[in-house]
């Protein structure tokens, strides 16, 4: 039988199987976000042209182990906190099979540990993508696959949960928004992974010397079936949390149901086609075929996006404003607790996932735009503000509530994790501007030496993006410094945090308005209007601001 | 809240927020028009990329390379030994990437239309023109063909942008662009 413990905080049923498990993916989350991040401090102080820190093979070494512990390790091994969080405790219900959900812990740290080691053996310096054939050691493939499967694990368990809950009613009514997020991550994981298996598998019997050849085109339009996807098992989780942190800090409710569901549900329907976005300057393949996956058909997964973009701040404003913060436009906004970094957190997460993540994301995945930017700085500038100020940072900050609740624990050091958010989130968002700045000018992605010192032709980059990559690594220390705070906390908190009395403060999820039925009551949201609508103006300009670029460049066809 | 089921059962029918009701209808429509830019640029833009591309064997591609460069070598690049090649104006320009070297340098005429040729005898690598910023993945096994008009004269960059091993930042070629 579970066995359950009443949160003081806010009340929910924690069934302790589903607690433990949480705690132990959330630490070794944690840790390997303090590798990876490690390693990203070498990188850029590599690329940092006056610093040059690494030689050549320890840098593409350690640039590949940043990619794989953050890109996959950290996420997904939170992404199974957030799975376990929004099935059986926000629902009430008794996690399904925790026997089996420490199997997919076991098989995940095997699996994530094995790969570290090929990789720091120093034989598997192919990057994240391991495109082939460029060839890395079996146990680099066989690492990745034993992970997988224990993230697919996870998301069985995940769905037994919400069956069984559903079964036993644990929950009145349609499941909650940000258990709905959570299920379509863990959806479109399922097919993340089946992918993954179909070429993972046949290029590690390749490496293994068992198959003769696999063919590079076909690997890379698989692979990214996989190596796509997985990103998007990361937005739709994060923008649970948000949805998840404006609930529990403001008790916002969505603006309707229906629209932020319908949201979510775009993405089921149009995010697996995504892959062709890093095969747009490939041979062999169609314009048609381009268009099509790229756009994920008419771009129906960015409308998805952008209607997330106004209902998370919007449901804030709304609930800012039932408490009586009406002044103007946006006084809801001022009046916001900047200095909690729950809050600081996720708002700079929206921010900068929407205006940068965002915005390049679509610029560099559009058919023809993509010639300027495939494969230069522009590319990691890019998913530095998806993957590092909009993921991480949400993940982050719904760790800054969720730890101190779960371990029953004060924050360690609240006055230092009042400056992390900032710290990191604006750290890794200039990261990302430099990053986009040096492309555009040409700076090569993945490269161990612009001034190409040693190169039979030399070439002269231009100096200006010497100076951005300088400017990189002086914004990733300080993004270092605001993970090494959020590190530092959870640590702490985790270790010798002050145990909270059971008298403790009252829930931090307000209670809902009086009087409050549905949403017809007309709460309108005026200024997350006007700041979708300064959104969208950027975008505007800065989209055909490309294709002007574009159109100076030679013709080809 | 967005933690807790919503608190109308049938949430469906609930009436929709005249903002996001606006806000949607915006996107959609910005959606549509990026969509639509895409097919737009293969009849109004020049940059669209070949749908050009066959399978070739890596040693039979390298014998055509070498052949193009025996018969319009011109001169050879400093004191490195890689020829220069001029190839037929309008005609079929050579490019091959190999671990760590593009081969053999181009010389192309301004405003002249070429069909170039570019395929990997090893790994992946990447082209990436300078200044022009024109970046193209080329995969062994495939032969792709660009057909690329020079609008500026003056010498080019080449670089690799896909790593392809430890000598992959020494990876680098050239294109002189002539006046006549
Ligand atoms: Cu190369």
């Amino acid at each position: 039988m579970a066995e359950f413990r009443t949160c003081p905080e806010t009340g929910l049923k924690v069934d302790l199987a589903a607690e433990k498990l949480i705690k132990w993916n959330a630490v070794t989350s944690v840790v390997f976000l303090l590798v990876g991040g490690l390693f990203g401090l070498l990188v850029a102080l590599t690329r940092w042209p006056e610093v040059h820190l690494l030689g050549a093979d320890l840098y593409y070494l350690v640039l590949t182990g940043h990619g794989l512990d953050i890109l996959l390790v950290w996420v997904i091994f939170f992404e199974m906190v957030l799975l376990y969080f929004t099935s059986a405790i926000l629902l009430n219900a008794r996690l399904v099979a925790p026997t089996l959900g420490w199997v997919q812990y076991g098989l995940m740290l095997v699996g994530a540990a094995i790969t570290n080691v090929a990789v720091l053996q120093g034989d598997s310096s192919v990057m994240f993508t391991s495109y082939v054939p460029l060839k890395a050691a079996p146990h680099f493939y066989l690492g990745i696959i034993l992970f997988a499967v224990g993230a697919l694990i996870g998301c069985g368990i995940f769905f037994a949960t919400l069956v069984t809950a559903k079964k036993e009613k644990t929950f009145e009514g349609s499941m909650p928004l940000v258990t709905f997020g959570a299920m379509v991550a863990a959806i479109i994981a399922v097919f993340t992974i089946a992918t993954g298996a179909v070429i993972l598998i046949p290029t590690l019997l390749w490496s293994a010397g068992i198959i003769p050849h696999i063919d590079s085109l076909l690997y890379k339009v698989v692979w990214w079936g996989m190596g796509h996807s997985s990103q998007q098992i990361n937005v739709s989780a994060h923008i649970a949390c948000w949805y998840g942190i404006a609930a529990i800090l403001f008790g916002a409710k969505p603006l309707s149901e229906k629209v932020s569901r319908m949201a979510f549900f775009l993405y089921i329907l149009f995010l697996q086609l995504a892959s062709a976005h890093h095969l747009l300057v490939e041979p062999g393949l169609s314009s048609e075929y381009k268009i099509f996956n790229t756009s994920y058909a008419l771009y129906m997964a960015v409308l998805g996006s952008m209607i997330h973009g106004l209902t998370v701040p919007g449901s804030v404003e709304a609930a800012m404003r039932k408490k009586g913060y009406n002044k103007g436009l946006f006084e809801w906004l001022r009046k916001a607790p900047w200095g909690n970094p729950v809050f600081s957190g996720m708002a700079i997460s929206v921010v900068t996932f929407g205006f940068l993540g965002g915005i390049s994301g679509v610029v560099i995945g559009t058919e023809q735009l993509n010639l300027i930017m495939h494969n230069t700085m522009y590319v990691p500038g890019h998913f530095h503000t998806t993957v590092g100020s909009g993921t991480t940072l949400a993940f982050m900050a719904m760790a800054y509530w969720a730890v101190p609740t779960l371990w029953q624990r004060e924050l360690f050091a609240p006055g230092l994790a009042k400056w992390a958010p900032y710290l990191f989130g604006l750290g890794v968002s200039f990261v990302g501007v430099f990053q986009m700045g040096a492309g555009t000018l040409g700076a090569p992605r993945r490269h161990w030496d612009m001034t190409l010192a040693d190169a039979t032709i030399g070439y002269d980059l231009p100096a200006a993006s010497f100076l951005m990559m300088g400017m990189n690594g002086v914004a990733a220390l300080a993004a270092s410094l605001g993970g090494a705070i959020f590190i530092l906390n959870m640590v702490g908190t985790i270790l010798i945090g002050k145990r909270k009395t059971a008298a403790a403060a009252p829930a931090p999820a307000a209670p809902a308005p009086a009087g409050v039925s549905g949403h017809g009551e007309g709460v309108s949201v005026p200024g997350t209007f006007v700041l979708a609508i300064i959104f969208l103006i950027t975008f505007v300009l800065y989209y055909f601001v490309n294709w002007k670029y574009l159109a100076s460049v030679w013709p080809l066809s | 809240m967005a933690i807790t089921p919503p608190e109308q059962r049938v949430w469906w029918n609930e009436p929709v927020e005249k903002t996001e009701v606006l806000w949607v209808t915006i996107a959609l429509v910005w959606a549509l028009v990026m969509f639509f830019m895409m097919p737009y640029w293969h009849f109004a833009g020049e940059q669209n990329l070949s749908n050009e591309a066959y399978r070739v064997k890596p040693d039979a591609y390298l014998a055509k390379v070498e052949a193009s460069a025996e018969k319009h070598k011109v001169r050879e690049e400093g004191t490195t030994g890689i020829p220069v090649v001029r190839p037929p104006v309008g005609g079929d320009a050579y490019l091959l990437g190999r671990q760590f070297q593009w081969w053999p340098v181009l010389e192309l005429k301004k405003g002249a239309t070429y069909r170039l040729h570019m395929s990997s005898m090893d790994v992946q690598h990447g082209f990436s023109l300078l200044p022009e910023n024109i970046n193209i993945q080329v995969h062994p096994e495939y032969e792709m063909i660009l057909k690329v008009t020079p609008t500026r004269s003056g010498s080019y960059g080449i670089l690799c942008n896909e790593y392809c091993g430890t000598g992959h930042h020494i990876m680098t070629g050239k294109i002189y662009v002539t006046d006549n």
